[in-house]
């Protein structure tokens, strides 16, 4: 087949265009998130004394800072990354802020508790279920995002997989933070970073056999 | 593109037109100094064109649409040298994107495509070639196959895919 013969045919299907990337991404992200919503509501729930601690206690409301200062950074960063021409460069570091927020908490912790409750705090009762609810939440926004990428044409599509799993894990980990009764820094900083790790390595996993174009 | 993205196929096919040459000029460049075959270089313009059109709607219409068509080429480009094996490093300079290019290629078959179209399904095949070798419109093909326009649309969009995910298991 020459190239002229081959521009005809693309000329010709001009009016297949699918619509834009980014509304694509938005309204996945939302579905996926909505989802684990309606699931998270029926089975688990917030816990029952939710509209107390969200005002009265800072270590309840940290839990939400600390997982949406993932979630927003991955969604820009998806965003960015569904599209060829989009270079990450120094934006990378926005995924240093939950990190670095960690570091703070648990250093603040440390020296706001005594030294012999640090072990109760880190080992908490819901361990087992932060595991296990948090990567389980974690699968229809993955889905939802790999699903959108796949539409889009990410220039890496192993680190556009992983950041869509970490996305993932983040819109989890914020529904999962209103169920656990376990706030100290110490538990989340032990715990939580577990589902994130399986469920960005998950996405760069897929990313790399799913996303290529 | 504004024009192609509004289903405006006389300024689509313009554009890519235009960009085919711009592409080959910038594909001659990039592949002449690692020592791929020039017979190459046509299935490579092939598939970056492919790849833009099947990916247009990633392009964000506020920004220019030189990088964007160069990140895709640059990316197609990475790919193709890295299934031969090489370091796949290529400097594509943003001066090179120049809509006058070489065109004593626009006419060389690209072999793969070829292979490609005949494993299409017979009616997709008759489709694809009844549009872009003879030329004929998308509704003429539908009346002399007796089958809707949308129908012929849509085996057209399909067969495009199957042409792209082609490129796609070659490389794999």
């Amino acid at each position: 087949m020459k190239t002229d013969d081959l521009i005809k045919a693309l000329a010709a299907d001009a009016k297949s265009v699918e619509p834009p990337i980014g509304r694509t991404l938005a309204i996945a992200v939302a579905v996926g998130a909505l989802m684990s919503l309606v699931y998270f509501l029926s089975v688990h729930g917030p816990r029952p004394d939710f509209p107390e601690v969200a005002m009265t206690s800072g270590r309840f409301v940290f839990k939400f800072v600390l997982t949406l200062s993932v979630t927003i950074p991955a969604f820009l960063l998806v965003s960015g990354m569904s599209r060829p021409d989009f270079s990450a460069g120094n934006r990378l570091w926005w995924l240093a802020l939950a990190p670095a927020l960690l570091i703070a908490a648990i250093l603040f912790e440390l020296s706001n508790v005594p030294a012999d409750t640090w072990h109760a705090r880190m080992i908490g009762n819901n361990s087992f279920a932060c595991m296990t609810i948090i990567p389980l939440m974690s699968l229809a926004p993955f889905a939802a995002v790999i699903y959108a990428l796949k539409s889009g044409a990410p220039a890496n599509p192993t680190v556009a997989g992983a950041v869509g799993g970490l996305l993932s894990a983040g819109i989890a980990a914020t529904l999962y933070a209103s169920h656990c009764t376990d706030d100290s820094p110490l538990f989340v900083a032990l715990w939580y970073p577990m589902g994130f790790v399986l469920m960005t390595a998950l996405g760069a996993l897929i990313g790399s056999r799913l996303l290529r174009w | 593109m504004r024009a192609a993205i509004a289903g405006d196929e006389a300024a689509y096919r313009m554009l890519l037109a235009d960009l085919s040459r711009a592409l080959r000029g910038i594909v001659l460049r990039g592949f002449a100094g690692v020592g791929v075959p020039r017979e190459d270089v046509e299935d490579l313009v092939q598939d970056a064109l492919l790849a833009i059109h099947l990916k247009r709607h990633t392009w964000d219409k506020s920004m220019p649409l030189g990088p964007w068509v160069l990140a895709i080429t640059r990316n197609k480009m990475i790919d193709d040298l890295r299934r031969r094996g090489r370091r796949p490093e290529i400097p594509v300079d943003l001066s090179e994107f120049e809509i006058e290019g070489e065109d004593q290629q626009a006419s060389i078959d690209a072999h793969d495509v070829v292979r490609v179209l005949k494993g299409l399904p017979d009616k997709s095949r008759e489709i694809v070639q009844a549009i872009s070798i003879d030329g004929h419109s998308a509704r003429d093909v539908a009346e002399r196959l007796g089958m809707t326009e949308v129908a012929v649309r849509v085996a057209l969009h399909r067969s495009l895919k199957t042409l792209a995910e082609t490129y796609q298991e070659k490389k794999a």
